[in-house]
């Protein structure tokens, strides 16, 4: 168990280089090393100035719509005869997901910088759409990156993109999900770093992106601390949140670091199984650090450090890496890191749906997956924060198919 | 003195600049590459990049992600690439061989392990695309002591200040990125990158090649003329893609491209 000073040091990362312990830091081409560090003295000025601060809390209050509800699933909780079970509403912001949390941030550090245009990569397609949202708004110019078999998989999304004015480019390399998606979004960045911000939609990237990310989605943490406190008189026992790259889960987390009683379990994309190596969950799996896409971190690569295919139902939790914090939250011992299969999130996604009539995101059910196993080993008395990262409209066509229904 | 510092001092006394192509290795087939090494040092090139396969290869323009993806069809990897360095020198000990690659592979076979294998392979120098001098305190002094040159990209962003810590960290040579973009990008402006080279030179005390954009013998030899080597590759690996299903030929091919830049260059 990590001791008080470790979690006070804990909550400070990363450090002056960018690194959580052994991870993070800025491993990215030459090319690119001018405009990370622009980026890094710019966050750091304007994250700590007033005026930033006031526009991006009007912005979320006003546009997004925050804060979120905390929502005591009581029917739920009842039925599994444990633990309370409380749902941080991320899935009622506009756009639908927790994302535009960080875009509003990132696309007002694209207006303070000047930059005309932004670009983004996108799995599940919700990151993209809070980017083409947040471009639309100021006039940027958007491209966003999408894997090929992500667009089939997000028809919907990819369509809203368009509405909104963003031009979304379909990648047909490797696995053709967002690992790929990531990949082309960088190249794009490489190319066009004089007019471009690269809203990245993870807490993962080269420093300066995971702290700023992680920053930008804190507000869902110090939101739920506080209502928790407000409605259940006391803090929560369990926060449970899916983690592909991570950003909905570390911006649970983070404002909870240094309150060592409530447990932090992590939730990846456990696909058709761990032992059946066809996954997308690095923590769980165990799987040794190596670099992609500027961090190191815990990584699904073979023997000769080639990044593996993953396999999720969920487009959004499809991803062979994890943000760097996390594998330093779990390497020190502070949060804790499981896996969901398919079949299970889908069971929950139609559980959540029929018992409280809210329909979760596909990569949200995991997190709700575990929180339905768990809850029932617990007392009536403790409290499971889950947190509700998206909605599930975006899926009714997946889950649609899985039923055999076509539209 | 390093291999790759012997070669550009015979090619200064010379009055030649290098002429340094890019292949990747695997690429169509594993079969392929030696013989390919040889045919370029054949056809007069004087340092030889080979490119290590990646899954994810971020810098890469799409020519070069396409070598990669049938090099990985192979499975080539780094312990095979090694290899393939090793049976290059069996019969030449005098052509400098720098592997060009992402840091993953390296990563996971470990820095010492990597280190120790390359040196015995006889290879002279390593450029990891994704590991910047600040990120490379562990890896740096074990390459140093193993003997083998590191290499960095500076790029058209890279300020003053940073050209000054990467001519420090680095050795063999530095890798002049001409344009802003991925491999096999838009051409260059010769004058602006004369410009950059100018700057670069206050710091440097090693040579420096100049990459990315260079697709024909005009471009080889306008650079030529600035810079002390002319790295080539997204032109040989599109020609190395053409004739993929008749790879008997790909050595003959491709070395006939580098004869062609190496007379234009000294002319």
């Amino acid at each position: 168990m990590p001791t008080k000073e470790d979690l006070a040091i804990a909550k400070q990362m990363p450090d002056a280089s960018g690194h959580f312990g052994q991870f993070g830091g800025r491993y990215v081409s030459e090319t690119l090393m001018a405009a990370l560090q622009q980026l890094e003295q710019t966050y750091e000025k304007l994250w700590r100035d007033p005026q930033f601060q006031a526009e991006f809390d009007r912005d979320l209050a006003h546009y997004v719509g925050r804060p979120s509800p905390l929502y005591h699933a009581e029917r739920l909780s009842r039925e599994l005869g444990g633990a309370q079970i409380y749902l941080k509403r991320e899935d009622l912001n506009h756009t639908g997901a927790h994302k535009v949390n960080n875009t509003i941030g990132q696309a007002l550090l694209a207006k303070f910088t000047g930059k005309p245009r932004v670009s983004a990569e996108t799995g599940a397609g919700q990151h993209g759409v809070a980017t083409a949202t947040v471009a639309a708004r100021l006039g940027l110019e958007c491209t966003v990156y999408m894997g090929e078999e992500d667009i089939r998989r997000q028809a919907l999304n990819v369509y809203r993109m368009k509405l909104l004015g963003a031009e979304v480019v379909s990648v047909t390399s490797g696995t053709r999900t967002l690992k790929d998606a990531m990949n082309e979004a960088m190249r794009d960045w490489v190319t066009n770093v004089d007019n471009t911000f690269y809203i990245i939609g993870t807490a993962a990237g080269p420093h300066p992106y995971p702290k700023l990310v992680r920053d930008f989605q804190s507000v869902i943490g110090r939101e739920a601390r506080q209502q928790c406190l407000a409605q259940a008189g006391k803090l929560p026992d369990v926060l449970m949140a899916c983690v592909g790259g991570g950003s909905n889960a570390i911006g649970l987390f983070h404002p909870f670091i240094e309150d060592a009683d409530v447990r932090m379990i992590g939730v990846e994309a456990g696909g058709y199984g761990i032992e059946t190596g066809q996954h997308a969950a690095p923590l769980s799996a165990g799987s040794r650090p190596g670099v992609l896409h500027g961090n190191r971190t815990s990584l699904m690569s073979d023997e000769g450090g080639q990044v593996i295919g993953t396999h999720s139902v969920s487009a959004g939790l499809d991803y062979p890496g994890v943000g760097p914090e996390h594998a330093y939250l779990k390497e020190i011992g502070r949060a804790e890191y499981t896996a969901i299969n398919d079949d299970e999130a889908l069971h929950a996604f139609r559980h959540l749906t029929l018992t409280e009539g809210i329909m979760p995101a596909l990569e949200s059910s995991h997190a709700v997956a575990e929180a339905m196993k768990m809850a029932p080993t617990m007392d009536k008395d403790q409290i499971i924060l889950v947190n509700l990262s998206g909605r599930g409209d975006k899926d009714i066509h997946t889950v649609a198919e899985i039923d055999g229904i076509n539209f | 003195m390093s291999r790759i510092t012997e070669c550009f001092n015979n090619l200064k006394s010379q009055g030649r600049k290098a002429l340094i192509p890019y292949v990747t290795a695997g690429d169509p087939d594993p079969k392929v590459t030696v013989p390919l090494m040889h045919a370029l040092v054949e056809s007069g090139v004087d340092i030889i990049e080979l490119g290590v396969p990646f899954s994810d290869p971020m810098a890469d323009g799409p020519v070069i992600q396409l070598a990669c993806e049938r090099a990985l069809l192979h499975g080539t990897r780094l312990v095979d690439v090694l290899d393939m360095v090793a049976e290059f020198r069996k019969t030449n000990q005098t052509t400098p061989v720098v592997l060009m690659g992402y840091l993953n592979p390296i990563e996971v076979m470990g820095y010492a392990t990597f280190a120790e294998k390359a040196k015995a392979a006889g290879l002279d120098g390593v450029l990891t695309v994704d590991l910047p001098p600040e990120e490379a305190c562990e890896f740096n002094p074990l390459m140093k002591a193993a003997g083998i040159d590191v290499i960095y990209l500076i790029a058209p962003t890279t300020e003053e200040s940073r050209v000054k810590q990467i001519c420090a960290a680095g050795s063999g040579y530095l890798y002049y990125v001409s344009v802003k973009g991925v491999t096999g990008s838009a051409a260059l402006d010769v004058g602006e990158v004369a410009d950059k080279l100018e700057m670069i030179r206050q710091y440097a005390d090693m040579p420096i090649g100049v990459g990315f954009g260079i697709r024909d013998d005009v471009s080889a030899r306008a650079i030529s003329a600035v810079a002390d080597g002319v790295i080539v590759g997204s032109v040989l690996v599109n020609k190395i893609a053409e004739l993929a299903g008749n790879q008997a030929q790909i050595p003959e091919a491709v070395a006939a491209i580098t004869a062609s830049m190496r007379q234009a260059m000294d002319k």
